[in-house]
């Protein structure tokens, strides 16, 4: 493949490379699409829910032909004390038409997509890892492949190659990710038949729930969820690798914590687990941001810390932001300038869309996180209203005067007072307000 | 489900010769009072040798989550992929 040309070389097959691939090659591009697994999503996993706006503005009617799990029809919170839960949910019929999001598995979901860039025109090559990027001068001109003769040269690389991105470091646009802003989630696939999953969830036909677990993560900023597949769920634990560092424990013993608690155990009785997996999430917010686009190249998706993970969106942005890659290196092309400025509608897309706006509202989240001891929002906090809630529907012959003082106390005292709470409290208002 | 062995045995592995991971310097990690590698990685892959002074490093393990990389507090570990198709491959994701 020595000395061939390209318009674009996508690095990575996710859910942006593959958004950026299809894009380019729709309008008439020659793209590459390179993924270092044998298929696409062979290296991936999410959580994961799947978003319809973001995917439709790209593939109209996706969901009659992609595989997806279950369409999502009720979103809850739990927040876990030791053995009892405080739960809040949502469940509306709007949610089915259109659908507002589906349960997915990657695997099959990648495919699906790298496969419509491919029937889109795109050259995917697989089993190929981009090494380093190739420069002249100030410009990027291709990528170095682990390929014997594996040089390849385009007019722009789109940088799409995960949370781990080793050529976003290679373009010196960001050191190395803090362990503050890496969350590392580990996750089961747990078969359960069909019938089980309907009567356990309350669901009919292709009805499916995402449950959000805050709580018993041993003090460690993370949460839990647990999603309900075809014919399996997917269980997981994401906590940020700052607090894992400090605490000697085993990330699939976060795991296995969850799976022992009451409320989870009997929602997963008789399950099989079909897949352990593992994956850096990237958490640090607006302020984590690189720049977008330079001479010849653009990054898009994860390596471009692009994740909500306030509302836990990150495939959705990832799509969107390889397609306005896209669209800005159509536009380059048809001026034949893929020089920063030309690139820079790229820029411009993302700055006039919710996905800067978004990470925007939320850019003291961070911050918060780093400031506030985790074991206060993420144990104590739900423990103290596990607690009150417990106290105040447990009769006993005590005055429900003097249970709401013990509750609220057992809450002041899980934030180290009321001065702390309502610092707490506003706070975390300026934190997802920003 | 208790051992990461077990665990280890749901994904498709397939095995390079050569290592992807690379600890820079023994010294490093003999230095190290926390040894956190051998605590937070997800897949077991670094285990600490008391008697023969040394980190091993079960690369045929590797989940290729990047947390050593990152989480190393002397950032003594080199990191990079595993060549094009080698390392895991999931069936769900």
């Amino acid at each position: 493949m020595a000395n061939e040309h390209f318009d674009a070389i996508v690095v990575g097959a996710g859910p942006a490379g593959s958004a950026a691939a299809y894009t380019m090659a729709k309008a008439g591009l020659s793209v590459v699409l390179m993924e270092r697994g044998e298929f696409a999503g062979a290296k991936n996993i999410f959580g994961g829910v799947i978003y319809r706006k973001q995917l439709e503005d790209i593939i109209p009617e996706f969901w009659k032909e992609a595989p997806l799990e279950r369409e999502v029809i009720e979103q809850r919170l739990w927040l876990l004390g030791e053995q009892s839960v405080v739960t809040f949910g949502h469940r509306n019929e709007a949610f089915k038409q259109p659908s507002n999001c589906w349960t997915g598995l990657r695997v099959k979901f990648d495919q699906w997509f790298a496969g419509k860039a491919e029937q889109a025109g795109a050259l995917a090559i697989y089993e190929t890892v981009a090494t380093e990027l190739i420069r002249e001068g100030d410009r990027v001109v291709g990528v170095r492949t682990d390929r014997e003769d594996g040089d390849l040269y385009a007019s722009v690389v789109v940088v799409a190659d995960g949370v781990n991105s080793l050529l976003g470091k290679a373009l010196g646009i960001h050191r190395e990710w803090a362990p503050d802003e890496v969350s590392l989630a580990v996750k089961e696939v747990i078969a359960l038949p069909k019938e089980k999953i309907l009567d356990r969830f309350n669901l009919e036909g292709n009805e499916g729930v995402t449950i959000e677990l805050v709580g018993q993560t041993h003090g460690m900023a993370g949460l839990g969820f647990l999603y309900t597949n075809q014919e399996s769920i997917s269980l997981g634990v994401g906590v940020m690798v700052s607090d894992l560092k400090k605490k000697n424990i085993k990330p699939y013993q976060v795991l296995e914590g969850l799976k022992a608690h009451p409320m989870v155990k009997r929602l997963l009785q008789g399950g099989e687990t079909k897949e352990y997996s593992g994956h850096l999430i990237p958490e640090g917010g607006y302020h984590s941001i690189p720049s977008l686009c330079g001479n010849g190249w653009v990054i898009c998706g994860d390596a471009a810390q692009l994740v909500n993970f306030v509302h836990r969106e990150g495939t959705n942005l990832a799509m969107t932001s390889g397609r306005f890659a896209g669209e800005a290196i159509v536009e380059a092309h048809q001026r034949g300038d893929y020089s920063k400025a030309g690139l820079a509608g790229y820029d411009r897309r993302i700055a006039a869309s919710f996905v800067h706006k978004d990470l925007k509202k939320y850019q003291g989240m961070h911050a918060l996180l780093r400031d506030v001891d985790p074991t206060i929002m993420f144990d104590k906090l739900p423990y103290a209203v596990n607690e009150a809630a417990y106290q105040m529907l447990l009769v006993d012959g005590v005055s429900k005067a003097e249970k709401q003082r013990m509750a609220l106390r057992g809450i002041k005292n899980a934030t180290g007072g009321s001065m702390n709470l309502l610092k707490l409290g506003y706070k975390g208002w300026r934190a997802i307000n920003g | 489900m208790n051992s990461v062995a077990d665990r280890l045995y749901t994904i498709r592995f397939k095995v390079d010769e050569k290592s992807h991971l690379v600890i820079d310097d023994q010294q490093t990690c003999l230095a190290c009072k926390t040894k956190e590698c051998t605590h937070f990685c997800p897949a077991d892959v670094y285990d600490w040798h008391e008697d023969e002074k040394m980190t091993s490093v079960a690369f045929e393990n590797c989940i290729e989550c990047g947390t050593c990389r990152i989480g190393c507090p002397e950032h003594n570990i080199s990191w990079v992929y595993p060549k094009g198709g080698h390392g895991i491959t999931y069936k769900f994701g």
